[in-house]
């Protein structure tokens, strides 16, 4: 058994040095054959035989010196893949003659492919790759069941978070990071200008729980989590390199946050890019351990993230969540502010990608349907190609080539055209997927990690070799199964050929229209859901305002705050094409937190109170961000008295707390304190555009009883706001020198970000059905194109006996719209049957919408006319006299 | 013309070996010329295809080519046995032994035009 393997073996290895070492072997093949035949010649004139009878003798006991070569090459070597090379030398000739055909080939494949890859791409890394951690799948995301209220009411306070850490029993390790840093929240001081960085505190064990290790210095020390230690950073890999040129004398020296020496103790891997994982879009700079000790009274400010213990489940998990959250208080120290938390506990992996789950598949089958129209598409060129091949194809099989040798002679061919084409669409893949991975303002996860790897390649592989074979088989056997011999009589083109072989192209393409029916129905749904999200009345004015983050120093006094902010406002309206200016905390479509709001003096049941979203504002904030007060007065700057805050709330809350009532003038509770109703403002959409507004109130951020969590300049102009930045700092320069250099985020840059998704799949949505209406249209001319030029004879011959032009052409477009509209009512039928599968992907939109409809179908009946007039109008013109001359 | 004898497949390999071992060393036509001798010229042998029989023989280990020159001074190639090839074709002759004696038990039972 093993000899035979081992002789196996060697001979495979022989075989293939003789494949290799061809010509070499043939020669000395021709050598040993020339000397036979002199033996044998010799020995035929030694028994008397005249020289030329000799000869003749010879040969004809050698036989067809030919086909020795063949059996002894067949002997020697890899006949399978002598074929093979034969096969792929002629394909590739042929493709060069017909260089044209292969360069469109080529493109449509290209194309098809391409989207194929890089969509693969984008589905890989955002739904099949784990997470960028080792054991990801251990990793859960631990959020309070609330649906609205924003991150206020997702996250815990750090008094439950360390109850649950030494309370948990499913959980290996429980982390979490500060739910509320806000982009470029701490001033860098260096030399020259403080300049505006990301910071985010994190727990001090983040890092090890995701299985995260600096690539230089090391993790948080226990000690560095306490109170009043020494302060240290870990700065993220991208930050480095950009500030300090990847320096790696950096650990353990200081750099200046906010004015405080901060010791650098490590470097994150290039890998870990928290914003793509926790938040996408967002960038981090440095990241900071979480003093637990100083956040007992922020409230609840940690959003949550646990590593299971190996072989816990996540229902068993969740149990005992269950079991263990609602009996944690929110503050330790002051057990009366209450207790009782949920949780409800995700797969990491499901949470931060499992939104988009449906929609990337809807994508993923978009772009699978573009490469089954690419391959319709080639497969009816092919076809066409074919037939007039078909004399050479007689031809070949006239002289041994048998029919599996023709087809696989086309199967070699078109998937030569597959393999090209692979490589030109990994070229488009290879620069979509590097356009989209630094595109930070699209608010998709993980979308910087986005790349051609190894997978992809398998892909493309996979693909390539799929439609290679789709796009061959067809014209493949249609062509080898034909008569061969009946094509040698045939008395060439200019009549009509068979039906059944037209039919089968008309098959083709009314497939082709009726795929690019669904899709582009598809994507009118999806542009017109989007167009629907713009429409939305956000409840403010995005377009026309700006906001700049504002660093000032009021020490705590309260007064002084509002003189400060006073005083920036007034100089701020005073420079010219700034129409209103205002400070607000928080901005819409950003972070957001929530507190709780409720009549005075009145009772509630449980459920009846929602998290409200806070908003501490100054005058003329409403104004600048173009929000609507439907009742009563703005806040002015004199309302600070310490016994009653005023406040205004949103057309949701005063519905809820008052309802058939006056609101203005009501005392209400809101954030712990005493404040009057003073106005009614419309509802803003607060977190996106397509969820509905929760409860909202806007406080004084001068009034002494709340806190303002930092301050954004808000202005409104009809100028382009960057023109006005240099004038605005100028004037926050003069108040605070220490203010950073940040610049003007148009209100608009926000709203864009959180509708990025869905403009995202809109026009990726769009691209696709774009390209297949062009595709469609390419297969309809191409057909209807072919059959002109195979009719030239027929036509000049009905010409002759008195057809118009006109008539002519209008049985071609006839013959057009009748495979339109075949196509067309497939395609609408298929469409009206899935496009409930889309439903969930849809805003203010029915999946039935009939203007949709009617326009998709009237857009591709106008393309396929267009599609069919080009040759229409070709045929008109045949000249009978040349068309009948000819041939 | 006479009717000639169609090989069957794998013969022509035992044929050679054959030859080669009562030959000993010899060329491809003397191999060839030899067969068809012995036959009484009744193999339908192109000789050209004994080229193929002799490079399947060489990779399988079972005999050896080189290069020399002929009784009357020819450059050719020359083909001897290897030890392996002498083995083989011992196995090869007991197995062809055994086959002819079945074929000619089983086509002596139908001559009888016995049992059927």
């Amino acid at each position: 058994m093993n000899a035979s393997r081992k002789g196996w073996i060697r001979q495979s290895l022989l075989r293939m040095a003789a494949f290799i070492r061809r010509r070499p072997l043939d020669q000395d093949l021709n050598d040993e054959m020339a000397v036979h035949l002199e033996m044998a010649i010799e020995e035929n004139l030694k028994r008397g035989l005249n020289p030329e009878d000799a000869r003749r003798q010879a040969l004809i006991r050698f036989g067809n010196v030919g086909q020795a070569r063949e059996y002894h090459r067949a002997a020697r070597g890899l006949p399978g893949m002598d074929v093979l090379m034969q096969d792929l030398s002629y394909a590739l000739r042929t493709l060069r003659r017909e260089i044209s055909f292969t360069l469109v080939a080529v493109l449509i494949l290209g194309l098809g492919i391409g989207a194929n890859v890089a969509v693969f791409s984008v589905v890989n890394t955002l739904l099949l790759r784990p997470l960028p951690f080792p054991n990801s799948k251990q990793l859960v995301r631990i959020h309070q069941e609330a649906p609205k209220g924003g991150e206020s009411s997702m996250t815990y306070s750090v008094d439950a978070t360390q109850a649950f850490q030494n309370r948990t029993r499913a959980f290996d390790e429980v982390t979490g990071y500060f739910a509320f840093s806000g982009p470029d929240n701490v001033k860098l001081m260096g030399n020259g200008q403080p300049e505006p960085i990301t910071a985010l505190s994190v727990a001090g064990n983040f890092f090890p729980t995701l299985g995260v290790e600096p690539i230089l210095g090391r993790q948080f020390s226990a000690e560095e989590c306490l109170k009043n230690s020494r302060p240290v950073a870990l700065l993220s890999h991208d930050f480095w390199k950009r500030k300090y040129a990847s320096d790696p004398a950096l650990i353990g020296q200081a750099i200046k946050l906010d004015g405080i020496p901060t010791t650098v103790i490590g470097i994150l891997p290039e890998t870990f890019d928290f914003g793509s994982v926790f938040s996408p879009g967002a960038r981090v700079d440095v990241y900071q351990p979480a003093i637990f000790a100083n956040m007992e009274d922020w409230g609840n400010t940690m959003a949550l993230v646990g590593r299971l213990k190996p072989g816990v489940s996540l229902p068993q998990a969740q149990a005992e969540a269950n079991t263990i959250f609602p009996e944690l208080f929110f503050n330790s120290k002051h057990p009366e502010y209450g207790h009782g938390y949920t949780a409800n506990l995700y797969d990491l992996k499901d949470y931060v990608s499992g939104k988009l789950r449906e929609s990337l598949l809807l994508l993923w089958c978009g772009v699978g349907m573009i490469l089954l129209i690419v391959c319709v598409n080639l497969s009816n060129l092919l076809l066409a190609r074919a037939a007039t091949r078909r004399k050479e194809f007689a031809i070949r099989n006239a002289l041994g080539a048998g029919r599996g040798r023709l087809i696989r002679q086309l199967l070699t061919e078109s998937l030569i055209l597959a393999v090209i084409g692979a490589l030109v669409g990994l070229g488009m893949a290879y620069a979509a997927i590097t356009y989209l991975a630094h595109q930070s303002s699209i608010s998709l996860p993980l979308m910087s990690s986005i790349r051609l790897d190894r997978e992809a390649l398998g892909w493309t592989v996979l693909v390539t070799v799929l439609t290679g074979l789709l796009v061959g088989v067809l014209p493949a056997f249609k062509v080898s199964g034909k008569s061969l011999h009946a094509s040698l009589k045939d008395s060439g083109p200019g009549t009509s050929e068979g039906r059944s072989h037209n039919r089968l192209r008309g098959a083709l393409v009314i497939t082709e229209i009726a795929l690019a029916c669904l899709l582009l129905v598809g994507a009118g749904l999806l542009l017109r859901s989007f167009l629907h999200v713009l429409d939305v009345d956000l409840g403010f004015q995005p377009s026309q305002s700006a906001a700049i983050s504002v660093d000032y120093d009021d020490g705590g006094n309260v007064v002084k705050r509002g003189v400060i902010l006073q005083s920036i406002l007034a100089r701020v309206e005073q420079i010219p094409g700034v129409e209103t200016a205002g400070i607000t905390d928080n901005l819409p479509m950003s972070i957001n937190r929530s507190w709780g709001i409720q009549a005075k003096g009145h009772s509630y049941r449980k459920g009846e109170l929602a998290d409200t979203f806070v908003y501490l504002v100054t005058p003329g904030y409403l104004n600048a961000i173009g929000m609507h007060l439907v009742k009563g007065r703005d806040i002015q700057w004199q309302d600070t008295d310490k016994k009653q805050a005023v406040v205004i709330i949103n057309e949701t809350v005063a519905r809820a707390l008052w309802p058939g009532q006056d609101p203005i003038g009501q005392i209400a509770e809101a954030g712990g304190s005493d404040a009057q109703v003073i106005g009614v403002v419309a509802d803003v959409h607060e977190t996106n555009a397509e969820t509905q507004a929760g409860w909202q109130m806007y406080l004084s951020q001068t009034a002494p009883q709340y806190g303002p969590v930092g301050a954004d300049l808000v202005i409104r102009t009809k100028l382009p706001p960057t023109s006005l930045g240099s004038a605005v700092m100028q004037v926050l320069r003069q108040m605070n020198p220490a203010q950073p250099a940040t610049e003007f985020r148009p209100i608009q840059q926000l709203v864009d970000h959180a509708t990025s998704p869905r403009r995202f799949f809109a026009i990726l949505g769009g691209i696709f059905a774009a390209l297949g209406l062009i595709l469609a249209s390419l297969g309809i001319y191409g057909v209807i194109s072919y059959s002109v030029t195979q009719q030239t004879k027929e036509i000049g011959i009905r010409m002759a006996l008195g057809a118009t032009a006109g008539g002519v052409q209008l049985g071609v477009i006839a013959k057009t719209l009748r495979l339109a509209l075949v196509g067309i009512a497939v395609g609408t039928i298929a469409s009206l049957l899935l496009s409930r599968e889309v439903a969930s992907q849809l805003f203010g939109t029915s999946p039935n919408d009939p203007e949709t409809f009617v326009g998709m179908i009237l857009l591709l009946g106008a393309v396929a006319l267009v599609a069919g007039y080009v040759p229409a109008r070709r045929a008109s013109r045949i000249d009978p006299m040349i068309a009948l001359r000819n041939n | 013309m006479d009717e000639k004898l169609d090989l069957m497949q794998g013969t022509l390999d035992l044929m050679v070996l054959q030859t080669l071992s009562v030959m000993g060393t010899q060329h491809g036509y003397g191999i060839a010329r030899r067969i068809e001798q012995v036959s009484g010229d009744t193999v339908l042998l192109n000789q050209g295809t004994i080229y193929a029989a002799l490079v399947r023989l060489q990779q399988r280990g079972l005999i050896d080519a080189e290069w020399g020159t002929s009784d009357n001074n020819r450059k050719a190639k020359f083909y001897a046995l290897t030890k392996s090839g002498r083995k083989q074709l011992g196995k090869d002759i007991a197995y062809w032994t055994r086959v002819t004696d079945l074929m000619g038990c089983v086509l002596a039972m139908q001559a009888d035009g016995g049992e059927r």
